[in-house]
């Protein structure tokens, strides 16, 4: 292999891991942060709301957003074909991913004045990469689910 | 127009069925968009301008699908869902279906 390639490759794979685990360190942090804010704006699963809830308005709410690996992951995660098994930065990439798409519905619900939402369900699509070879552009995960206004904030 | 990917709309009554409607949209990606995304997977994360791209999309499909309700009398939609598909390289689709109803 070229030495100047070798070089080129180190440099990335560093640059990536330095910068990919301080960005996911920051992004978790966020998300407990607005997790804990929003936590009594209900999203739920279920489709039957409780009969007790005396709705005004329903709207389709939604919240969505396009993740990619680090180069330094993606490395580790090639390694990781060789033997088989958990591919761990995959995982955390997802979950990260998910918790986003499920705050940004429920900032949408927040900013709509709507009080719960129902029927959450989660999408998960992979964008394919617009130079053909192998690999993603990235993944988009949706949330989506109805947003209701109650007469009476649940309690 | 009410949306809802309810079965039924909360709150109200359903007295009328007119059955699918639906709407799509296929986007490509401009190739700023693409640089910045190819730059932004060396260090992973949001790819924000995917994020927005795909967005815009739906809202468009969701838009259609509500104009085709509305053509047909309707004035909500319920049971809505989405589906995306890559159909070629660097596109993709958005599709939005649902069922269009009248509410009281």
């Amino acid at each position: 292999m070229d030495v100047a390639n070798l070089v080129v490759f180190l440099v990335l794979l560093l640059l990536a891991f330095f910068a990919g685990e301080w960005i996911e360190r920051r992004h978790f942090k966020s998300l407990r942060r607005r997790e804990q804010r929003w936590r009594r704006l209900p999203a739920i699963t279920l489709r039957h709301i409780p009969e007790s809830w005396q709705v005004e308005d329903a709207s389709l709410l939604m919240g969505s957003t396009v993740v990619s690996v680090d180069y330094f992951k993606r490395f580790l995660a090639g390694l990781r074909f060789l033997f088989g098994g958990r591919v761990k930065s995959y995982e955390s990439l997802l979950d990260r991913a998910r918790r986003e798409a499920v705050l940004r519905l429920k900032k949408a619900a927040m900013d709509g004045g709507y009080h719960a939402v129902v029927n959450v369900r989660l999408e998960t699509s992979r964008m394919a990469n617009s130079r053909g070879n192998e690999g993603t552009a990235g993944v988009e995960i949706l949330a989506f689910g109805t947003g209701l206004k109650l007469h009476q904030r649940p309690a | 127009m009410i949306i809802s990917n309810t079965e039924e709309v909360p709150g109200r009554k359903i007295t009328q069925f007119f059955g699918v409607v639906s709407g799509s949209t296929v986007r490509a990606k401009h190739i700023g968009r693409d640089f910045m995304a190819g730059l932004k997977n060396i260090v992973g994360g949001e790819l924000k301008g995917y994020t927005e791209l795909l967005h815009e999309a739906r809202e468009e499909a969701l838009e259609r699908m509500r104009q085709q309700a509305q053509s047909l009398g309707a004035n909500a939609v319920v049971n809505v869902r989405f589906s995306t598909s890559s159909v070629a390289q660097g596109a993709a689709e958005l599709f939005a279906y649902g069922t269009a109803v009248v509410v009281e």
